[in-house]
């Protein structure tokens, strides 16, 4: 027995080492699963603090391009609205519940945001107190950035689009044909375009938007543009097409936060009729 | 160690920590090298600290950085094994006749070559861990061992540059 105690005692480095390896890979892998506890993150109100510390000091240097592209913005809402407004002169149709609006916008700004890694991460300086909620679509005027992944009170956290965890319902514009946005980890502004049937008739120029499918995002948000296609070597019943980001990841400042108010009860109807929603 | 030492380098750690935070985190040259200047502050904790206090502060520091980083686990990991490897290495590397008078594994006790083959392979030990767990089931092994190696120059580079800038040179040379 005492063998033992001394032996224990002797390589009692090497035990503190496997128990310190062993906490880090539990630290990552509940960290990784969307439902695990995000306790250590940066919607904790300290580090949020910090980042945004830092954040506010680096958005002094770069005013005059977010106004600039706050105008153009503007511009193109305006006109837009335009659109919309009836001409005195012509019939007016009164739209029914069918099209009723059931997406609601939020504005918000990026506190932190992360390029390099496989799994990237957006902080957002809106929280549980702005209505901000689990699940919700984030995109800017280029293209579609991630969905929210934890809320605190004052800030959230977002999966960001270059996290290959994410899958995006998206649809080929031209074609109407379905298919899934996901990140393979490499170059920030390419992804992979999956699930699309080889039978297909898809070319690069060909742009890819959000399909509305899961309800997360509205339809017809940018994501991005078909760059290559071509037969999947592995998988013979797909094409494999790499798509061009529309967003620039490197300089997102200002996001929209989309939250679909019928969410739950397509959801429920769905769980309801026992039909996964595999997009 | 006296309580002045402690002090310094406590300092020390702080201020890595900090600049690794504020001015480091968006750092990646070319898209593959990444700076991990925090880790100055574990490669020159002095020569006598034993494995357990010097697994610790690794521990700790790695979760501060992971923290800021939202790399949950990551940093932890890598920097505690890191810090498992150093006694070994610095066993294998003890030049002729032992460290005896020597305290600090720094630039200006060892000279630049030794600094560099004592630091550089501990740091391309952590960029290995580090980035096999980010590219975990995504990895191609050619592009983590192609990070690694670039973050492990960039990051030797920096500390070798911060110490020849910010170090006190020992008196007499």
């Amino acid at each position: 027995m005492l063998r033992i105690l001394q032996f224990l005692y002797r390589i009692r480095a090497f035990i503190l080492f496997v128990f310190l390896e062993v906490v880090a890979g539990w630290l990552i892998v509940t960290n990784n699963s969307p439902q695990g506890a995000a306790f250590f993150n940066s919607s904790n109100a300290v580090i949020a603090s910090v980042l945004k510390k830092q954040a506010d000091l680096v958005q002094f240097f770069s005013l005059a391009e977010a106004n600039e592209e706050l105008t153009e913005e503007n511009a193109k809402i305006l006109s837009t609205l335009f659109a919309y407004t009836q001409p005195a002169d012509s019939a007016y149709l009164e739209l029914d519940s069918l099209l009723e609006v059931s997406y609601q916008f939020r504005g918000a700004r990026v506190i932190a945001n992360s390029l390099r890694y496989s799994q990237n991460y957006i902080t957002l300086n809106k929280g549980a107190n702005d209505g901000v909620k689990p699940g919700m679509g984030v995109f800017n005027s280029e293209g579609v950035v991630g969905r929210v992944k934890s809320v605190s009170k004052n800030y959230s956290v977002a999966f960001s689009l270059l996290n290959t965890g994410l899958l995006v319902s998206s649809k080929i514009k031209s074609t109407n044909d379905i298919a899934s946005v996901q990140w393979d980890g490499r170059d920030a502004s390419e992804a992979n375009l999956l699930y699309v049937p080889r039978h297909i008739k898809t070319q690069p120029g060909d742009t890819v938007v959000t399909s509305g499918f899961n309800s997360v995002f509205p339809e017809g948000i940018i994501i991005g543009i078909i760059s290559e296609v071509n037969p999947d070597t592995e998988d013979p019943n797909y094409l494999k097409i790499r798509l061009k980001l529309k967003t620039d990841f490197s300089k997102i400042k200002y996001v929209y936060l989309v939250e679909n108010t019928q969410y739950l009860e397509v959801d429920s109807l769905q769980q309801q009729s026992e039909v996964t929603n595999e997009f | 160690m006296n309580f002045r030492n402690l002090i310094l380098f406590t300092l020390r750690l702080i201020l890595l920590v900090l600049v690794q935070i504020f001015f480091l985190k968006n750092l990646a040259l070319f898209g593959q090298a990444f700076a991990f200047l925090y880790l100055l502050g574990l490669l020159i904790l002095p020569l006598n600290l034993r494995t357990i206090p010097l697994l610790l502060i690794a521990f700790g520091m790695g979760l501060v950085i992971d923290v800021f980083y939202e790399t949950i686990g990551m940093h932890t990991a890598a920097a505690t094994f890191m810090a498992f490897a150093r006694p070994i290495w610095l066993k294998a590397v003890s030049p002729t006749g032992g460290y005896d008078d020597m305290q600090y594994p720094t630039l200006s006790e060892m000279g630049t070559g030794w600094f560099l083959s004592y630091a550089f392979p501990l740091v391309f030990a952590f960029s290995i861990v580090f980035f096999s767990i980010d590219h975990w089931g995504f990895g191609s092994f050619f592009s983590v061992l192609n990070k690694s190696f670039f973050s492990s120059t960039l990051t030797c580079l920096l500390a070798i540059l911060v110490q020849l800038l910010f170090f006190k040179r020992r008196r007499g040379i």
